[in-house]
């Protein structure tokens, strides 16, 4: 019954901001209408880690292979296809197929959750070099020239489905963008409360009871990082669809780095959390760019430290327990059963 | 053709180093049967309980479920084949609810609804309902030994192990928990490793003791409590009661 409250608050919540976002071109001007909609692409990248690390407690420092793997895979595609659909398709299916490959290696060969993190890492940075790599004309996929170190200019943003010569503007673009980080946390809200979402929660709990109860705890957790892989992957479709442009740093260490203070900052164990986090640091970055009197670097590290030091649950979290803590003792009783696998 | 016992050890033997934890032993437990396994601190009872679990491979010889081979087979594999355990310390989803802790444990086998239900019998069985609804990391001690319990019936498997099920239980509860032990064992085998005597002259028929990773007796737990050489490992403690 609790459980079913909640999800009927974040339909409603997700229908309100679903609202929003269609109102918003009416409202916003578009400088920052094309703010917004990179940095709803980046919450989704937040919401693919946030997923597979909060839920499925798997760090991986790497996410960002797989959002650029989308983002190159969208590039690669769109530009040969002359059509964003089909493009979308393979920047969710490539990093899927790769972070099958790879969670096969590393999940299925028993590889330690510490070193698990330090070979996404690498994996992240030997597709930076690969890709930085590719300059010249021997580098190229049909008609997709990879660009090395220079990128790929002038991709191919969305068009409407079947109608390749209907470009949305930037106004629909943010509109697509809102709309997908919407679904894709409603998606993931879905995937929590099934069976599935259960049981990787058990598994993140206590994998070793949760073997002896049956569960292969290998096979959760690689479906988990491949649905983590899928989603960034997605997220790089949409990132590219606001630029146009792709190049190696997405694969860099910076982002990758970044993805992880989101997490932490928001909340990690919620959705909500990453989204927040992502949302606020990078609003924070762009503000912060705009002065010269400290590097954004030294800001984001100091409040980085801060969070870790006095709010190490992350902002989601500790407003909750404190919305709980003011409430009746009884109702908070209750509510308490559900706090850790709620959001 | 005669049908194989429902688990059999023969020469089973885990080395850590120069440490033989368990050593060539050989076990064999029938259908439904009810045996304690008793042995100092060090004994080898808890890493039997992990070979019989898939938790350590062996070094030696060879664990048989119903005749077939498991020995290096994976913890859920065997898990699957029915067997069950209570670990010595409560192993449970702490940040789940008592409800969803046997919720997980029955849905491996049974549709969302089925495993509800089956959730919901097995608390009333173990009186949890009023804390159906908690949080397990916020339980004491005693209470999460129950949920545990409850996950491993939840799971429904046909060989129990538990280990240790009365360590840190009240007297009531130590009784409550030798009667659901009878109980359980009308339809399921269960092995059962305790320290508390009293507590295994509730429960048990037939007692194997291990010493220093051997099986010193298997005997009638009347014989074994005689034995001298029993009172010998365990230097006299709680056996003169």
């Amino acid at each position: 019954m609790q459980k079913l409250n909640e999800m009927r608050v974040a339909l409603i919540c997700a229908v309100i901001a679903a609202a929003g976002v269609i109102a918003a071109p009416y409202y916003i001007d578009l400088f920052q209408i094309m703010q917004l909609t990179v940095f709803a692409a980046m919450a989704v990248l937040a919401l693919s880690l946030g997923f597979i690390w909060g839920y499925g407690g798997i760090l991986s420092f790497g996410q960002t292979s797989f959002f650029g793997l989308g983002a190159y895979a969208y590039a690669v595609a769109a530009i040969n296809f002359g059509d964003s659909t089909g493009a979308i398709v393979m920047a969710i299916l490539i990093p899927v197929i790769f972070a099958a490959l790879l969670g096969y290696f590393m999940i299925y060969g028993g590889v330690s959750d510490v070193y698990l993190g330090v070979i996404t890492l690498t994996v992240s940075l030997i597709l930076f070099n690969l890709v930085n790599s590719t300059a010249g004309d021997f580098y190229k996929i049909g008609d997709a020239r990879l660009g090395g170190f220079n990128g790929m200019p002038a991709i191919p943003t969305f068009n409407m489905p079947g109608d390749p010569g209907y470009i949305l503007s930037p106004e629909q673009a943010w509109t697509v963008t809102g709309l997908a980080l919407i679904v894709v946390y409603i998606g993931l809200r879905v995937l929590i409360a099934s069976t599935f979402g259960r049981i990787i929660i058990a598994i993140r709990e206590n994998e070793t009871r949760a073997a002896l109860l049956g569960y292969d705890p290998r096979f959760y957790k690689l479906l988990t990082f491949m649905i983590g892989g899928a989603i960034a992957g997605f997220a790089g479709a949409l990132y590219v669809n606001w630029g146009a442009f792709v190049s190696p740093t997405i694969f860099a260490l910076g982002l990758s780095a970044q993805i992880i203070i989101w997490v932490i900052i928001g909340g990690r164990g919620t959705l909500i959390g990453p989204v927040i986090g992502c949302l606020l640091m990078q609003w924070m970055v762009t503000a912060i760019g705009g002065q010269q009197a400290l590097d954004a670097n030294f800001i984001l590290g100091a409040i980085l430290i801060v969070f870790v030091l006095l709010v190490p649950k992350g902002i989601a979290p500790t407003v909750v327990d404190l919305v709980k803590s003011r409430l009746p003792k009884a109702k908070s009783d209750t509510a308490n059963s559900n706090a850790k696998v709620k959001a | 053709m005669t049908t194989p016992p429902l688990l059999e050890t023969s020469n089973l033997t885990i080395r850590f180093g120069g440490v033989t934890a368990v050593n060539s032993v050989d076990f064999s437990l029938k259908e439904t049967e009810l045996r304690c396994l008793i042995g100092p601190n060090g004994a080898g009872k808890s890493t039997f309980f992990k070979l019989l679990t898939g938790q350590l491979r062996p070094s030696e010889g060879h664990v048989k479920l119903r005749g077939e081979d498991i020995s290096g087979s994976l913890p859920h594999e065997i898990a699957r084949r029915g067997v069950g355990i209570k670990t010595q310390v409560p192993n449970v989803f702490n940040a789940m609810t008592v409800e969803e802790n046997l919720w997980i444990a029955a849905r491996h086998k049974h549709t969302p609804a089925f495993a509800s239900d089956l959730a919901e019998e097995i608390l009333t069985q173990l009186r949890l309902t009023g804390i159906a609804k908690r949080e397990v990391g916020q339980l004491a001690h005693g209470q999460r030994q129950w949920v545990e319990i409850g996950t491993v019936l939840a799971g429904e498997p046909e060989l129990i192990l538990l280990d240790e099920p009365a360590a840190g239980m009240t007297h009531e509860e130590v009784e409550r928990t030798a009667e659901l032990i009878l109980e359980i064992n009308r339809k399921r085998a269960l092995i059962v490793v305790e320290h508390d005597m009293q507590f295994i002259k509730m429960i048990a028929k037939t007692v194997t003791v291990l010493h220093q990773g051997s099986v010193l007796i298997e005997e009638d737990v009347a014989t074994v409590l005689q034995d001298p050489r029993v009172r010998d490992v365990y230097l006299g403690k709680g056996l003169a009661a």
